[in-house]
């Protein structure tokens, strides 16, 4: 069989991208959450801004664990 | 130097991790990551003293800005998710937040330009003093049995709940918080270490090619390394936020009586 083309790489690169679509999504929910609030309640945004980390801060974590194995596991 | 880089072969093409180990400087116990973190500690300790050392009741500048430091951990992180509590722990938590932010600093300063924490010896340090603190408080204020019940055992539920809750429960307390905490600051570093050495090498890989189209193209390379930089500081910043708002949060629910 003739090889036409080729690409070099890892496949964890795909792998990667595919885990980051979870916790993309996930952060984007936590701003729209903090965004509407704060719209519609804007004394709250403060008291909000803390959770707003916090949450965006747990969330952004499985994104990073996919990074972290996706050089770790080859 | 640039010119060099250019016309040096075999650039280090992609990025990967051997390119977090600097050479050593003198012997293996003196590594660059080493000196790095001493010349934080000391900026950290000559900042404090020298803003600190002439207290007036009307700040100077820069006593205002130690204040101002204090102030924000104090205020935002410590009471905001302690309560009163969070006063006493307020003086670690701000050298925790500058230690951190200035070795994440690190990664964007000329010369230096990588930071100590994406290497992850230095986080886990960090996230095990915050583990190992948050569980010897609330042994200390509970008792160790009633603290493991209480950080085991959700009240309210029907038992057999419970099952499924304890192990959950002992994961996301003893695993999960510590590792997490350590895991995300490495990982917020060696990520923006990486980003920017994809920007800049990648730059000098696309002008070392023969083609004048492709050389162009170099430009937008470099323009987005120097947003990444600055994207970088954002980042430095806010991972120190939210490492010591977290080791609030953890030490704060120790303390608290309720589950």
């Amino acid at each position: 069989m003739d090889v036409l083309a080729a690409i070099n790489g890892n496949v964890n690169t795909i792998g990667y991208g595919l885990a980051a679509v979870g916790p993309a999504i996930g952060v984007a929910l936590i701003f729209v959450a903090y965004i509407n609030s704060s719209a519609r309640q804007p004394e709250s945004a403060g008291y909000n801004r803390t959770w707003l980390v916090l949450g965006f801060a747990l969330v952004e974590a499985l994104a990073l664990f996919g990074l972290v194995l996706a050089f770790a596991v080859n | 130097m640039s010119r060099e880089l250019v016309a040096a072969e075999g650039l280090p093409w992609p990025p990967s991790v051997g390119d977090f180990y600097p050479p050593e400087l003198a012997g293996p116990w003196v590594t660059k990551f080493g000196l790095m973190v001493w010349l934080a500690v000391a900026l950290i300790i000559i900042f404090f003293m020298v803003t600190y050392r002439n207290p007036k009741l009307v700040p100077t500048k820069g006593q205002w800005m130690a204040e101002s430091v204090y102030g924000l951990v104090r205020d935002n992180i410590a009471r905001e998710q302690m309560g009163k509590d969070g006063i006493r722990f307020a003086p670690y938590f701000t050298v925790l937040f500058c230690f951190i932010a200035v070795t994440n600093l690190f990664g964007v300063t000329p010369l230096l330009q990588i930071s100590p924490n994406s290497h992850i010896a230095f986080p886990i340090v960090l996230a095990a003093i915050t583990f190992f603190m948050y569980i010897y408080i609330g042994v200390r204020k509970h008792g160790f049995g009633r603290y493991i019940k209480q950080s085991l055992i959700i009240p309210g539920v029907p038992w057999p709940m419970h099952v499924l809750l304890i192990p959950i429960e002992f994961l996301q307390t003893f695993i999960n918080r510590p590792v997490t905490l350590a895991v995300r600051l490495f990982a917020n570093m060696f990520a923006g270490h990486l980003i920017l050495l994809v920007f800049t090498v990648g730059g000098f890989v696309l002008l070392a090619s023969d083609n004048i189209l492709i050389q162009a193209t170099s430009v937008f390379a470099f323009l987005m390394a120097i947003v990444m930089a600055f994207f970088e500081v954002l980042v430095s910043l806010l991972q120190a936020y939210v490492f010591v708002t977290l080791s609030a949060n953890y030490i704060g629910s120790s303390l608290a009586d309720e589950h």
